[in-house]
């Protein structure tokens, strides 16, 4: 029997952005696959393109962006859709919960009658079977009195609330597939967790594919199944999350995992990656994380490394571990 | 909301009060001898102690005020120095001009305004940006007196289109709902759109352009909403702020244009103003300041309460 296809399949995926003077090239050449079921972890620090490859998904950049290569969602070729089946695709098939659900929510409508519009914008149905269906999403959250925080406005709820109404609200027309953009980063610590196992279970109970931004090791860990690390618009380590996190080939993973706040605990300092990321409108020529890499040998500086299979995949010359 | 608009209302009356006061008291302080304007030179001091008694100009400030104020609350502004009728029926008279002016001028104005700053913002940075803009800032640059005369020149001198001045049917000042009332209409109607068109276009494009950079933009369109779907949110998170300027706007219009209605001797409550600053009218100035003040404080209230109907968030103090 043939395995099914991935039900999000992206082949050399480039993004540049022409706003401005400069071309910036966030994206370089991705290549990533999920399966239905399943839960991908996009790591990576600001600025090493997780965001703007999950925007890819859905094409939501601002206008005169390049996205060059291969986006096939569900069956569908993203790149080749249509301005309609683009937007039925979008909060249809494939839905988003965004890093800042303060600001991604309308301010002056109420949280209720964004996921109606939502709702009937997707299926045929009335005013009220729809605003029964938002009273049904909003226990599947576990919003507290749902009936009258339906009419609430965003700003009558706490981010922990409104977090959980943007899932209610992406969740409303039965996606595949769930992109999230660093969801829990603007909550605390407590609310954090709250939201994590959340998302958790509707993805186990509903059987969602998810893409989940994070720069937080620890939240991938404790949501994913692959992980995919990036670092100036390419993956430079991807694989099952268990065998990345306690075998990572890549320095740059590694270092990240050494800098993580509870290593700190016993001893006085936290350890860094030293530099900072590089700019993407001038890339050095050969791995980009090479000026910062302990590493670093003589082909580091000239080629760049391709990703290659092994326990886990690593874009590397000098891999951890062999 | 109705517990906020009956708030907001009781806060006029203590503004109404200061704005009497004020009202009363700038005539006062102002240099000059109202009677001066209608005795001769050569009036005897006897003459002159008689009609300053008629007009209750001989008692103390404090009295004045308080019998101005009384005669004020019955409706009766007294009568006035140059022509010896009512003041309160010519300002009301006026008023009417004025609304009927005003009112021309903000259909031409506001959605003019308000098209061409939806266009600007939407397509910020294009030519249609451009060009809106630059149609926008013409409009607060140019003085209107200054483009009454050349809409004058224009089409009443060189092409006979339309009367240079005056008001009402062949002039006379009656009223109807014909070309040969309405044509008086044009000139400074068009003339008075011009300001609050790029007041308006200009608040509206910098509204939309920044709801459109904010993110829940991107989430509606996450959600799969199409663009005209989109707009519906911009603009209803646009239009509190464009609410309020359009009223305060309308406020401003309402009120007459000294300039506009003198250019074109439109018989309304700016060209009623002139008249009586000329002639150093006394009552009918108290009288046509105190009733365009109250009309701005009751104005600026409606805009609060439409906005905060509009806008939730407004409310919650």
């Amino acid at each position: 029997m043939q395995t099914p296809p991935a039900i999000i399949d992206i082949r050399n995926l480039a993004v540049t952005f022409r706003g401005g003077s400069r071309k910036v090239r966030a994206v370089n050449g991705v290549d990533l696959t999920v399966d239905r079921g399943e839960v991908l972890a996009l790591l990576g620090e600001s600025g090493s393109g997780k965001s703007v490859t999950l925007r890819s998904l859905l094409r939501l950049h601002p206008k005169g962006t390049l996205i060059e290569g291969e986006i096939k969602v569900a069956g569908q070729d993203v790149m080749r859709l249509g301005r309609r089946a683009l937007a039925d695709l979008r909060g249809g098939t494939v839905s988003m919960i965004f890093q800042e659900p303060r600001l991604a929510l309308d301010p002056v409508y109420r949280v209720g009658d964004q996921i109606v519009e939502t709702i009937r914008r997707h299926m045929p149905v009335s005013r009220s079977e729809a605003r029964a269906r938002a009273l049904r999403l909003f226990e599947d959250v576990r919003i507290p009195s749902p009936e009258s925080r339906l009419g609430n406005y965003p700003h009558e709820m706490s981010g922990g609330m409104l977090q959980r109404s943007m899932i209610a609200m992406a969740l409303a027309c039965d996606p595949a597939i769930l992109l999230a953009d660093e969801p829990t980063t603007a909550l605390d610590a407590t609310v954090q967790i709250q939201i994590l196992l959340l998302l958790r279970e509707l993805q186990t109970r509903r059987g969602l594919a998810v893409v989940f931004v994070t720069h937080d090791i620890g939240v991938a860990a404790q949501v994913a199944d692959k992980v995919a690390v990036m670092y100036a618009g390419r993956i430079v380590e991807s694989g099952h999350i268990a065998d990345v996190i306690h075998n990572p080939r890549h320095p740059y993973t590694q270092g990240l995992l050494d800098a993580r706040v509870e290593l700190a605990q016993g001893s006085s300092r936290l350890r860094t990656i030293e530099g900072a990321p590089p700019d993407l409108s001038a890339l050095p020529p050969g791995c980009a994380f090479a000026p910062r890499c302990g590493r670093v040998a003589e082909t580091c500086r000239t080629v760049v490394p391709e990703l290659h299979s092994g326990s886990t995949s690593v874009a590397c010359f000098e891999p951890l571990r062999g | 909301m109705l517990a906020y608009a009956f708030k907001r209302l009781l806060h006029v009356i203590p503004v109404a009060f200061g704005v009497s006061i004020v009202c009363f008291l700038l005539l006062h302080i102002a240099p000059g001898d109202p009677l001066a304007a209608i005795l001769p030179a050569d009036a005897t001091a006897e003459l002159q102690a008689q009609m300053r008694a008629l007009y209750g100009l001989d008692r103390p400030l404090v009295i004045q005020y308080l019998l101005w104020l009384l005669r004020a609350l019955h409706g009766d502004l007294g009568l006035s120095i140059a022509t010896g009728r009512p003041v309160t029926r010519e300002i009301l008279g006026a008023m009417v001009n004025s609304f009927i002016l005003a009112g021309v001028a903000t259909l031409i104005g506001f959605s003019l305004g308000s098209l061409l700053g939806f266009l600007a913002g939407l397509y910020r940075g294009s030519w249609i940006d451009r060009l809106a803009s630059s149609i926008a800032m013409l409009g607060v640059s140019v003085p209107h007196y200054w483009l009454g005369i050349v809409l004058v020149i224009i089409f009443s001198v060189e092409l006979n289109w339309l009367p240079a001045t005056g008001g009402g049917t062949d002039g006379s000042g009656g009223r109807a709902l014909d070309w040969s009332y309405l044509r008086f209409l044009v000139l400074p109607a068009l003339t008075m759109s011009v300001i609050p068109m790029g007041i308006i276009a200009r608040t509206i494009r910098s509204l939309v352009a920044e709801v459109l950079a904010q993110d829940f933009v991107q989430a509606l369109a996450a959600k799969g909403l199409m663009p005209r779907q989109i707009l519906r949110h911009v603009i209803r998170n646009a239009a509190p702020t464009a609410i309020s300027v359009m009223g305060l706007q309308l406020g401003y219009l309402l009120g007459g244009s000294i300039l506009i209605e003198t250019v074109f001797s439109w018989p309304g409550t700016g060209f009623l103003l002139n008249n009586a600053i000329f002639t150093r009218d006394l009552p009918m100035l108290q009288g046509t300041i105190l009733i365009l003040a109250l009309f701005f404080v009751i104005m600026n209230v409606l805009v609060d309460i439409v906005q905060s109907a509009i806008d939730p968030r407004i409310q919650r103090n």
